[in-house]
C-alpha cells in the first residue's frame, strides 16, 4: 500500500483540461448491481460532469436499470445475460455510433475507484496509447484473492506477455481506458467470456498501442463474483486455447469509418 | 494386442479431427467454447491410438481380451453422446432467447407504430 501511494497520480484537474470538449463515456457493465450501480455513477459524475455513462444491464433480475436510469445515465438493457464479453461489446457499439472520442470501462460493483479514472485516463489523451489499463499488481501490492484466481492471474500474465511481447501483470482487470481506434476495435470484435485477457492480446495484434498503469482496487461494494473456483479452470482453458489459436488469425485493422446517422 | 493398421488408422483419423476443430475455430466458424468438448475427444482417441498398451490394459479392465480397438470404438461413441447432450442443452437455451427476443421485437414494433400514429 505505501508503494502505491509513492506513484504519482496525474492531477484531476491537468486530466479534465486534457478532456476538454472531447466526447467522453463511462461504460458501465452491471448484473444484478442495484446496490452499487448507483453509487458508481455518482463518483463518476463527482470526478466528471461531462462523462456520459451508459449502463449495460446484463439481463438483470433486480432494479439495476431503474436504479441507474434515476441517475441519469443511459441504460441499455439486454433481454438476456450475454455475459461480460456480449454486454461489454454493447457498450462499444453505442460509444462508437453515437461517436464518442474516449471511452473507460468502469465496473458496476463498484471494485472500480473513478476517482483513479485520471491515472488511466492520461496516457491515452496524451497519445501515448490507444488503451491503457488500471493494473493492481504493476506495484506488487498485496492483492488479496483464492488460489486459483491468483494462479489464474499468473498464468495469464505469463502467456499474454509472452505473446503480446510487452510486460503485462494484470490481463484480467476490467478497468480501462481507451479512444477513438480502441473503441472501433471493440465494437467491431469483442470476446464472448472473460474478454479482458484476449482484449489485451487483440489489441496489441491490431497494431494498438497498450499501457499499463497501477491502480488500487476497492473491495465489492455489493453482488457476488461471477467466477467461481471450478469455472475458473474451465476459463483457463478456453481463453488459453483462444489465445494460442488467435496466435494463427491473420488480422486487419478495422477501418476507423463513422457512420453517424 | 491392437492390430498396428488400425492404430495408425485411428491415430490419423483423430489428428484429422484435431486439425479441422482447429481450422474451424482459426477462421471463426466454430466458438472455443463449442470446439473444447471435440478437441478433449481427438486428444483422447489420438492417446489411445498411439499408446497402445495403455489400450491394451483398459480393454483389460472390461474384460476385452479379443479386440481391444473395440475400446476406442465405445470411447468415441461415449463422447459424441456428451457432445450430442451437451447440444441440446444449447439448443435449448437458443430456442428460449430466441422466443425472449421475438417477444421484445413485437413490443418494441407496437410501441413504434403507436407512437407514430399518436403524433
Amino acid at each position: 500500500m505505501a508503494e502505491l501511494a509513492a506513484v504519482p497520480a496525474p492531477p484531476r484537474d491537468a486530466v479534465l483540461a486534457q478532456l476538454g470538449e472531447l466526447k467522453r463515456l463511462a461504460i458501465v457493465p452491471a448484473w444484478n448491481e442495484e446496490e452499487s450501480v448507483g453509487r458508481v455513477i455518482d463518483e463518476i459524475h463527482a470526478f466528471d460532469p461531462g462523462f456520459d455513462i451508459v449502463v449495460v444491464d446484463d439481463g438483470s433480475t433486480d432494479r439495476t436499470a431503474g436504479m441507474a436510469a434515476d441517475r441519469g445515465a443511459h441504460v441499455l438493457r439486454l433481454p438476456f445475460n450475454l455475459g461480460i464479453g456480449g454486454a461489454m461489446q454493447t457498450g462499444y457499439r453505442f460509444a462508437f455510433e453515437r461517436g464518442y472520442d474516449v471511452a473507460v470501462q468502469v465496473d458496476g460493483d463498484g471494485q472500480h475507484d473513478p476517482a483513479q479514472l485520471p491515472a488511466i485516463l492520461e496516457p491515452v489523451l496524451a497519445g501515448e496509447a490507444d488503451l491503457c489499463v488500471g493494473s493492481r499488481f504493476a506495484h506488487g501490492s498485496g492483492y488479496q484473492s483464492s488460489f486459483t484466481r491468483r494462479l489464474g492471474i499468473r498464468v495469464f500474465a505469463m502467456v499474454v506477455s509472452a505473446v503480446v511481447r510487452q510486460k503485462v501483470t494484470d490481463t484480467t482487470s476490467g478497468f480501462r481506458a481507451v479512444n477513438r481506434r480502441g473503441i472501433a476495435l471493440f465494437a467491431a470484435d469483442y470476446p464472448h467470456d472473460y474478454p479482458e485477457v484476449e482484449t489485451t492480446v487483440m489489441c496489441v495484434k491490431h497494431k494498438l498501442c497498450l499501457r499499463e498503469v497501477p491502480v488500487q482496487m476497492r473491495e465489492r461494494a455489493g453482488g457476488a463474483s461471477s467466477i467461481t473456483a471450478l469455472r475458473s479452470v474451465y476459463y483457463m482453458t478456453k481463453v488459453l486455447l483462444a489465445i494460442f489459436v488467435g496466435l494463427f488469425r491473420r488480422y486487419a485493422v478495422p477501418p476507423e469509418e463513422d457512420h453517424h446517422r | 494386442m491392437t492390430p498396428l493398421p488400425v492404430s495408425i488408422a485411428a491415430a490419423v483419423a483423430s489428428f484429422l479431427l484435431l486439425l479441422v476443430v482447429f481450422e474451424l475455430i482459426r477462421s471463426r466458424r466454430l466458438r472455443e467454447r463449442y470446439a473444447l468438448l471435440w478437441l478433449l475427444t481427438g486428444v483422447v482417441l489420438l492417446a489411445l491410438s498411439v499408446w497402445r498398451d495403455g489400450l491394451n490394459t483398459i480393454a483389460g479392465w472390461f474384460g476385452v481380451e479379443t479386440y481391444p480397438p473395440a475400446i476406442l470404438g465405445a470411447i468415441g461413441a461415449l463422447f459424441i453422446l456428451v457432445v450430442l447432450l451437451h447440444y441440446s442443452t444449447v439448443i435449448s437455451r437458443l430456442s428460449d432467447q430466441n422466443t425472449i427476443l421475438a417477444q421484445r421485437l413485437a413490443l418494441l414494433e407496437q410501441q413504434l407504430r403507436e407512437g407514430a400514429t399518436e403524433s
